[in-house]
């Protein structure tokens, strides 16, 4: 039988990898860009107010009594109120001395022409926005340069930025979570008519090598047309061997069939009994030719239906009832009657024509070994288990040879005036294991021989 | 009886004809479907043999016509295949039995005994000769007005003998006749048989004489 087909990868796993990769990809730098933005803003807040808080505290700055002061406004701190309570410091510088503040809080240079200039800075260990602005006094003769420096810990933009990143990190994941569907959706899309094709080329008979019809997607089409034209290959050179195999079966069988009818007839006709007996010699050698032939036929189609074992719903009790009754004739030319015994039915699920041959060659043999005038019996019982015996009355089985009696082309050693190919145990046994069944061999204490096939 | 030889072969059918006509049968040959129409229409046959691979088609499609137009003259299939879904198939379309080709005479005559004794409408070929009354279909002798019952090889021996009253049968004669050429036949197992029927017969104005060193022969007036 073929192989199992050599499996590297796999194609719903590489689209959903790849496109959940870069869905992962894409969700990561959604939530980058919207952070970074989001700090921007944020930034830009923090500046606009610390701006208008040293620009007012600037314009409160005056001479008073020829000494520049500065009478720092309450507004410009209560402006700077957060909900995180953040600290403020300042320091305030005439013309580069310091005058008022924290001494250690180092003002900024100022870029000519900027109004105001912002950096960020670890100041007593935590970090805080700095601005730096000045305003020249002029009054009374008298000139002066302000400079104050403004600073507030980050506290609650640290918090907004917090709140902000955790709302981005939930938009990134969500995003990813649709996207992951939609892959999983589109890699479904894409693979169904892949398995529908295989379920339909799985779900056919052996027997069926008809090719597809249903329409397939553009891209499948090169592999459907070149299955069908592989399976109109098959179908062609199967029921060429078919039709091969009946014809030569035909061809040699005809011709036996006429020396055959001949010699019989002719055999009436001579009284010579040295000449009776060279036609008896003749009829025999045919008869065996014809019958190995037969059984090699048969073997060989059971060897090709077991591999595609077509199981139907039978009862194996009106198989041998069928079967009987087809034998009987032959039978009663040797005075042998059958008789039938166990259950009234014994339904079974498997292929008719293989169980048929199997029983049909069991039975022949009894009939073959058993002597005139006696009895084949042929027991059918489904409990415990599905068993059919055959017992007959003849010589039993040399016990040395029962285990090598069921291999092909094998006979038993008493089987010398008996016509057969030795193929007849194979077929039942063969028919057996492809249904999940033994054959088995043994002799009755009473005399004669007991085949039982167990499924 | 009447038989139909539905056969292309002309050499098989010759065999299987001469065989035939030795035992007193009439047969008719028909090489085509078509001839083997034209048979069946106009003449009144008791048993049909058909072979399937046939110049003009497949002897199951005539098969199912003759069943389909009524006809219940039994058919025999023979066949050169041996797939067993072939024989089923013939068994499904109507046929009465099949053989496998080459077969055995003696099997030939056994299956259209079985055919005809399973169509027991059929007008039965009764023997009434020195107060037996034989019917070689049913298998049934009545002695002195009482059925006997007889094995099957005593019934095939009792045929050969009324069929040839006064006939000398060696016992290599009876022998071919009455086993397979499979079968070991000892001189002494004829003996038995015709030892049996003697005893069978002993209430009838038939008697089966020992001939020494030729056989026997069937006399009537005991």
């Amino acid at each position: 039988m073929a192989g199992e087909p050599v499996v590297q990868g796999s194609l719903r796993n590489r689209l959903v990898l790849i496109l959940i990769g870069g869905a992962a990809v894409l969700a990561v730098f959604l939530f980058l860009a919207v952070r970074s933005y989001a700090v921007q803003v944020a930034q830009r807040g923090q500046d606009n107010i610390l701006l208008a808080s040293v620009t007012s505290m600037l314009d409160a700055a005056s001479f008073r009594d020829g000494v520049a002061e500065v009478d720092i406004p309450y507004a410009a701190f209560s402006m700077l109120n957060t909900p995180a309570d953040d600290r403020v410091f300042y320091a305030i510088y005439q013309d580069s001395d310091f005058l008022s503040g924290y001494a250690d809080l180092t003002p900024l240079a100022i870029p000519s022409g900027g109004e105001a200039s912002f950096r960020t800075l670890q100041y007593r260990d935590t970090s805080v926005r700095e601005v730096t602005a000045t305003r020249t006094l002029i009054g009374a003769g008298q000139r002066a340069d302000i400079q104050i420096a403004l600073a507030q810990t980050q506290d609650a933009l640290s918090d907004t930025l917090d709140q902000i990143s955790r709302n981005a990190a939930f938009m990134g994941l969500g995003f990813f979570a649709l996207a992951a569907a939609l892959s999983f959706w589109a890699t479904q899309a894409t693979i169904g008519p892949l398995n529908k094709l295989t379920t339909s080329v799985t779900r056919r008979g052996p027997q069926d090598l008809s090719p597809f019809a249903k329409p397939v997607p553009q891209e499948m089409a090169p592999l459907v047309s070149s299955l069908n034209s592989l399976m109109g290959r098959l179908d062609q050179s199967l029921s060429q061997s078919e039709d091969f195999i009946a014809e030569a079966a035909h061809r040699v069988r005809t011709p036996l069939a006429t020396v055959r009818s001949y010699a019989e007839a002719t055999l009436l006709r001579v009284d010579k009994e040295e000449n009776r007996e060279a036609m008896r010699s003749m009829v025999k050698a045919i008869d065996e030719s014809s019958r190995a032939a037969g059984q090699l036929l048969d073997h060989a189609m059971i060897t090709f239906r077991a591999d595609h074992l077509e199981r139907e719903d039978l009862d194996l009790v009106e198989l041998v009832r069928d079967l009987v009754q087809r034998l009987t004739p032959v039978a009663e030319m040797k005075d042998l009657s059958f008789v039938l015994r166990g259950d009234d039915t014994a339904p079974y699920a498997g292929d008719p024509i293989l169980l048929q041959n199997a029983l049909r060659n069991m039975i022949d043999n009894a009939m073959k070994y058993s002597p005139a005038d006696s009895t084949i019996d042929i027991a059918v019982r489904s409990d415990p288990s599905l068993e059919i015996s055959v017992f007959d009355q003849g010589p039993g089985f040399p016990l040395d040879e029962m285990e090598t009696l069921t291999s092909r082309f094998i006979r038993g050693r008493n089987a010398d005036n008996t016509i057969g190919s030795g193929l007849g145990l194979t077929i039942a046994q063969d028919v057996a294991t492809a249904h999940g069944g033994t054959i088995k061999l043994h002799n009755r204490e009473e005399g004669g021989a007991c085949v039982t096939l167990s499924l | 009886m009447k038989f139909l030889l539905v056969e292309d072969n002309a050499d098989l059918a010759g065999a299987i004809a001469s065989r035939l006509k030795l035992d007193g049968h009439v047969v008719d040959n028909a090489e085509t479907l078509e001839d083997a129409k034209a048979f069946v229409s106009t003449g009144d046959y008791d048993m049909i043999l058909l072979d399937i691979m046939l110049p003009d088609g497949d002897g199951r499609t005539f098969l199912r016509d003759h069943r389909a137009s009524d006809l219940d003259t039994p058919v025999i299939v023979l066949t050169a295949r041996s797939q067993v879904s072939d024989r089923i198939g013939s068994l499904d379309l109507g046929a009465d039995d099949y053989l496998t080709k080459p077969f055995d005479h003696a099997e030939l005559e056994a299956r259209c005994r079985a055919v005809l004794r399973r169509k027991s409408g059929n007008a039965r070929v009764t023997i009434e000769t020195g107060g037996v009354v034989f019917d070689s279909v049913a298998g049934s002798l009545k002695v002195a007005g009482k059925p006997v019952n007889l094995r099957n090889r005593e019934l095939r021996l009792l045929e050969l003998f009324l069929n040839a009253p006064g006939q000398v049968f060696s016992k290599q004669k009876l022998a071919d006749r009455l086993f397979s050429y499979d079968d070991d036949v000892s001189e002494n197992a004829i003996e038995v048989y015709v030892g049996r029927l003697r005893k069978h017969l002993e209430q009838s104005d038939l008697a089966i004489t020992t001939l020494r060193g030729l056989g026997y022969r069937l006399d009537h007036g005991g």
